[in-house]
């Protein structure tokens, strides 16, 4: 069931995701839900681990969801789909259901990246028939801005305060894109909703795909960001076009870049509108700076290759 | 609205009405208000796509005026409106002024 992908033939379907959730203004994470959820026609399952878009897009006897929606704990979203997963093919098997119906799993970065990984490594090892969507926002927002291990180097977060001691966050992020491909499952792949096409047809294409499926899709936060409200679109763009968060897939091991910058911009573009890195443009942080650009450079260069040779 | 009491609720809390959350306006928070310019409009719908709070009105393809009971003022609209001819079709203005 594919879905014309023009902004005009998505605007006549009905809401999957309503508005009166009570995420903040100006927040990424409800774009990329809305986005992922108008790419298919097929009806969806889907299964949210604890965080900001599961806490406060049902609340009480409110829920933003027009489709079956399980709230499920910080650490085990890709478990319990992986339960109704199973159920589904069991009632299929029995002839007791006939429809064709698909699994997403929702989860922040906290819930994916941390708490959640083993479940979600287990559910993907397991190889059930479904999509884990990460929404990044790199730290435990709900909570506090605490550091996740989604947290870019040098940010200033409320467990590692950038000040006299530390300048913010002395660890890389880890690769969890890459970790996930690692898994040998049949597609893996990176968005944003700046990019609100590219990211629409790897819904599309990983719902067609049968297996289980990870796609990391970065979700701006203004208040963890300390940026502006209505930020997050350009600087979803902006960690795109400075090869922060660059746009490719991974289907059955073989790397695909889906949009090459027209211009590789430098980091501190992206930097500068947020103040989490703030404390790196003094002039005594200059080295921290540097290496931050050194590392995008290097994991560009290295996907470049990949996407090159395979 | 008045708040159910736990007797009233179904077994489990579970909630039976998808979409509910219509019924909650977030149109209050909002502390600056967008103003659609039809004439600077060029239907492009880049508002609708980007507002995290399905605040854009749009029928048969054709944008319509904000909803503001739940548009929360973030102003990402306006800043990713293209405009026509360098003037924006959607400014941001304080509210209550």
């Amino acid at each position: 069931m594919a879905t014309t992908l023009t902004l005009k033939e998505l605007s006549k379907k009905e809401d999957r995701f309503t508005h009166g959730h009570r995420m903040c203004s100006g927040c990424g994470a409800p774009i990329v839900v809305k986005i992922a959820l108008m790419a298919t026609d097929y009806p969806v399952v889907i299964s949210n681990a604890t965080g900001c878009l599961e806490v406060s897009s049902c609340i009480s006897e409110f829920t933003a969801w027009n489709v079956p929606w399980i709230h499920t704990a910080f650490e085990n979203a890709a478990a319990t789909l992986s339960g109704v997963e199973t159920m589904y093919r069991s009632l299929k098997k029995q002839g007791k259901f006939d429809r064709e119906v698909k699994f997403i799993a929702f989860g922040g970065d906290g819930g994916t990246y941390d708490i959640g990984f083993q479940s979600l490594s287990g559910a993907m090892e397991r190889g059930h028939d479904m999509i884990y969507i990460c929404y990044d926002n790199g730290a435990y927002m709900n909570t506090g801005i605490q550091r996740s291990s989604a947290t870019p180097l040098g940010a200033d977060t409320t467990t590692c305060p950038a000040g006299s001691v530390i300048p913010g966050k002395l660890r890389s992020r880890k690769n969890l894109t890459k970790i996930m491909a690692a898994h040998n499952i049949p597609y893996v792949a990176q968005a944003s909703p700046s990019h609100w096409q590219d990211l629409a047809k790897k819904i599309q294409k990983a719902h067609e795909i049968k297996g289980p499926k990870f796609i990391n899709v970065i979700a701006p936060c203004n208040r963890g960001w300390r940026s502006k409200t209505n930020d997050a679109i350009m600087l979803s763009r902006l960690a795109v076009n400075t090869c922060y968060w660059p746009l490719y897939e991974i289907e059955n091991g073989t790397t695909k870049i889906t949009v090459t910058p027209k211009q590789k911009l430098p980091i501190v573009d992206f930097l500068k509108p947020q103040g989490r890195f703030k404390h790196l443009f003094s002039p005594e942080n200059e080295g921290l700076l540097t290496q931050v650009q050194d590392e995008i450079d290097r994991e560009w260069e290295k996907l470049l290759k990949e996407a090159k040779t395979d | 609205m008045k708040p159910k009491g736990w007797k009233d609720l179904p077994p489990g809390s579970v909630v039976l009405e998808g979409g509910s959350a219509a019924k909650f306006k977030t149109g209050s928070w909002r502390a600056f208000r967008p103003i659609w310019k039809e004439e600077n409009c060029i239907q492009c719908l880049f508002c609708w796509i980007y507002c995290p709070d399905m605040a854009v009105k749009v029928k048969d393809g054709k944008r319509g005026d904000f909803d503001y009971d739940y548009c929360k003022g973030c102003g990402i609209c306006a800043l990713e409106c293209p405009g026509k001819k360098g003037q924006k079709a959607i400014v941001m203005t304080e509210e209550g002024k």
